[in-house]
């Protein structure tokens, strides 16, 4: 089992409030680790630390063996990490097949180029339709993202994680505002990823993440206060008490 | 063959009149419409470079016109000393030396300030742009050994290769075809991958930096461009109007060469050319009839911001781009 | 080195910078409070000083001018803020700078319409028109100890305004947020028209303070709004603190570059390359300043809170 991911002692706190308390924590590569907790427990602060947005107050992030901790956010999503937003953050003026192409040609290393129509270049083009076709997407593939119905959105947020190619999406609240059919539609989708990819999952609904995550972590303001297997969880007293106690 | 769009047939029927009806007005002896035409033509291929960030990368300049002037200076400076005699290093009547000095000395003003600004976001970045702006100006204003305020004359025009810029339809044609280069170059560029980068980055900078791009070096690099070509434009006004003054790089001119694009239709490669053409011609007509012209003019860019959305382009053609 | 011209153009400076204070304190006001970008705020600067150079020949005496003049131009404010300003609001960044473009356009040729293309001069009352010796040889007008005066004086009460009232609670918390401002149980209609109109009269103030000095003229708006933005760009926009520091710092930096960089440059250059650098240097000077100060702090020296 090698560590995709391990997060030493980190620390940030905004004025005087604590958001991430000496959080230490290792995914696995593989692993679809989930962190829960209730709102304001810091689980979007910790993404945001992890992805390069926010710079920690101390501590340290290793990424595939590299310390990343001061590295900015496009060198990481360089190396292999990326993520997806809580509120749907695509490009709104450009079309579905436009935006997952976008995602293609990132991997493809640089984009300092200037001739080619970048809608001629088939490597990007065919690679970004088969995720569309994947999404059922298809038909709409012209349409302007802000045409899509938030369902849609949401979906189009894992796409382009997926299509950028990483080895490990942070995924922040990926079901938000989803409907329960919408929400199995996108479990689905997630548990064919499961073993491909490395996940580190925030979710609010308690039946994705115990349905889909190896292993839970419990973020409470701050602090994580206990990590197991979802078996492990559930019956964790201190959980019980602090979070799932309170629903 | 893939027939033209709506959007296709008027960037051509534009573009020929443009190439038609100046050179038959002054072969008709009406020289005065060769000369709105050629100024119109050069703003306009000015306004098709900011378009480039201003448009499809979404950062708002305010500060193009020194890049304007710093060309034109690039015509001037050389030529003042080419006849006064001093500063050999530059002094010189040699066109292509005048470009390549035109474009150079702009791009690297773009690479300096475009490093500093490209760093802040939104209304700080409009702020700094313009004031970047007026740096060149009240630098061009201190230089007393190019008459500071009261400007410079060029009195020899930059010497080209098969083309005499005296002759007024020689220059005319130049910049037409300069035009018609910048909106082919712009038209490429946004459509490439590195295009697709900038666009991306004025929809979502957040999403493009997560995705793996570096959006500042793209975007400085679009800058650069940018300024190089207002830099171009400048090199073709000084040999126009072989007057060169700090005003032209005023901030208001570079508040107007904005006004032409927004009046043209933003993000579009015709819109800036239909903008300074339209500008050009409502500044000829309104400042015939009145002193007062700006009066109207500032009244319509209100009217226009508040209740004409995509400007003339959106006018024109009803169903997008 | 001469310390009496040393002394004499720090004043110079300091009242330089107060005035830059009064017309930046507006702008900044309008944009930490309405999120909103005025680039006419130089012309309201302008309608200031000649509504007072007006007043001036009309009432017989410039104080009484400058007391008329103030909710004169507040009125105008508000009344900029009714038609056009408000429309504006929810507008992005871009059609705010073109919209308030294009009515500098429209204000300066009002300005012409009704003043006429030449400037005006503002006579001073006797008592303010001599100058009072500080020390041996240090003669300092006594006008211009009077806009120090003043100029301290708003910023006094700008301060109370921001830290002691609910309206300051507003600017400190970095309130854009409309519905905040609403939640707060505020007519934010009225809030935003006074606010508006509150910039309108310091940016009017510091118009008419000037034209004793300089004369009312149809250019002198657009010469001052980017100074102003230089200064509330190194302060932090949104910062009355910022604005307060930025404006001083420039006002003592151009004024002493003006007049002492000529000496500094021949300390290490021959005469003649001094006298041709020095000028051109210190035009560009308070742009190197913001320059470097956003190498280091992109968003000023006191930047606001995050909105």
């Amino acid at each position: 089992m090698t560590a995709m991911i391990e997060i030493r002692n980190l620390n940030k706190s905004f004025g005087g409030v604590t958001a991430t308390d000496n959080v230490n924590l290792t995914v696995t590569k593989g692993e679809l680790h989930a962190i829960i907790g209730p709102n304001g427990a810091g689980k979007s602060t910790l993404i945001a630390q992890l992805s390069g947005s926010l710079r920690p107050d101390s501590g340290t992030v290793i990424f595939k063996g590299r310390d990343i901790t001061t590295k900015p956010a496009y060198t990481r999503a360089r190396l292999g990490m990326t993520r997806s937003f809580q509120i749907t953050s695509l490009v709104m003026e450009m079309s579905v097949l436009d935006n997952v192409a976008l995602a293609v040609q990132a991997r493809q290393g640089h984009s300092f180029r200037f001739l080619k129509p970048a809608r001629n270049v088939s490597s990007i083009r065919e690679d970004a339709m088969k995720m569309v076709r994947k999404l059922g997407l298809r038909k709409r593939a012209d349409d302007p993202i802000s045409a899509l119905s938030h369902g849609e959105h949401r979906q189009m947020e894992i796409a382009i994680a997926l299509a950028s190619g990483a080895e490990m999406m942070l995924l922040d609240e990926p079901m938000a505002g989803l409907g329960p059919e919408e929400s199995k539609l996108l479990i689905d989708f997630l548990l064919d990823l499961k073993g491909e990819k490395t996940i580190l999952l925030i979710e609010h609904d308690m039946d994705a993440v115990f349905a889909l995550a190896d292993r839970i972590s419990v973020l409470v303001y701050g602090k994580i206060i206990a990590t197991g297997t979802p078996d492990e969880i559930r019956n964790n007293a201190d959980v019980r008490h602090a979070y799932l106690g309170e629903e | 063959m893939k027939t033209l769009s709506k959007t296709g047939w008027l960037t051509f029927a534009v573009m020929l009149a443009l190439a038609i009806l100046p050179p038959v007005f002054f072969l008709t002896g009406n020289a005065f419409y060769l000369d709105l035409a050629t100024r119109l033509v050069i703003l306009g291929i000015a306004a098709v470079g900011l378009n480039l960030i201003l448009g499809y990368g979404g950062l708002v300049s305010f500060g193009h016109a020194a890049f304007i002037g710093l060309g034109a200076y690039a015509v001037g400076i050389p030529s003042y000393h080419a006849t006064w005699g001093g500063f050999d290093m530059v002094a010189s009547y040699n066109g292509l030396f005048h470009i390549a000095l035109a474009v150079g000395i702009s791009a690297l003003f773009a690479l300096v300030t475009g490093a500093i600004s490209l760093r802040t976001k939104g209304v700080y970045f409009i702020m700094i742009t313009m004031a970047f702006g007026q740096m060149a100006f009240f630098l061009f204003q201190s230089l007393n050994v190019y008459n500071g305020d009261d400007g410079l004359t060029i009195d020899v025009r930059s010497e080209l290769p098969f083309i005499n810029l005296d002759k007024p339809l020689h220059l005319y044609l130049l910049s037409y075809v300069s035009l018609v280069v910048a909106m082919i170059v712009v038209k490429t560029i946004v459509n490439s991958r590195f295009g697709m980068v900038i666009k991306g980055a004025k929809g979502n900078n957040e999403r493009m930096i997560t995705l793996g791009y570096n959006t500042y070096i793209y975007r400085l690099t679009a800058y650069v461009i940018s300024g190089a070509m207002c830099g171009y434009a400048g090199f073709l006004l000084g040999n126009f109007t072989t007057f060169i003054s700090p005003d032209m790089m005023h901030w208001t001119r570079s508040g107007e060469l904005m006004f032409m694009i927004i009046l043209g239709g933003v993000s579009t490669v015709l819109g800036p050319v239909l903008g300074s053409s339209t500008f050009i011609l409502l500044e000829e007509v309104l400042s015939s009839l009145t002193i007062y012209w700006h009066l109207p003019f500032g009244l319509m860019l209100i009217i226009l911001v508040l209740f004409i959305r995509g400007g003339l382009m959106g006018l024109l053609i009803r169903k997008g781009r | 080195m001469d310390y009496t011209l040393l002394f004499i153009q720090t004043l110079n400076g300091v009242q330089l910078g107060l005035l830059l204070f009064l017309v930046a304190s507006g702008l900044t006001l309008v944009f930490g409070i309405l999120d909103f970008v005025n680039l006419a705020h130089g012309s309201i600067y302008m309608f200031g000083a000649f509504i007072c150079a007006s007043l001036t020949y009309y009432l017989g005496n410039f104080l009484w001018a400058v007391l008329v003049a103030l909710p004169l131009t507040g009125l105008v404010g508000y009344f900029l803020e009714r038609i056009v300003a408000r429309h504006l609001y929810d507008k992005d960044h871009l059609d705010q700078v073109l919209a308030t473009f294009g009515l500098i356009l429209v204000l300066d040729t009002s300005a012409h319409l009704i003043w006429g293309p030449e400037g005006i001069s503002v006579p001073l009352p006797a008592w303010l028109d001599g100058q009072v010796e500080i020390f041996a040889g240090a003669v300092i007008p006594t006008f211009r100890l009077l806009i120090i005066g003043t100029g301290l004086v708003v910023a006094g009460g700008l301060y109370w305004l921001v830290n002691f009232t609910r309206l300051g609670m507003l600017i400190r918390a970095g309130a854009s947020n409309r519905t905040m401002v609403s939640a707060l149980g505020i007519d934010i209609s009225t809030l935003f028209a006074l606010v508006f109109a509150l910039g309108a009269m310091l940016a009017g103030l510091a118009g008419m303070l000037i034209s004793p000095i300089t004369e009312a003229s149809i250019g002198m708006g657009g010469q001052i709004i980017i100074t102003a933005f230089v200064v509330i760009i190194i302060g932090g926009i949104g910062s009355m603190k910022g604005a307060f520091v930025a404006a001083i710092l420039i006002g003592l930096i151009d004024t002493l570059g003006r007049s002492f960089l000529d000496d500094i440059f021949q300390l290490f250059m021959s005469e003649a390359a001094a006298e041709t650098s020095a000028p051109a240097v210190s035009a560009m000077m308070i742009y190197i300043l913001m320059a470097i100060v956003l190498a280091f702090k992109p968003l000023g020296l006191f930047p606001p809170k995050v909105r």
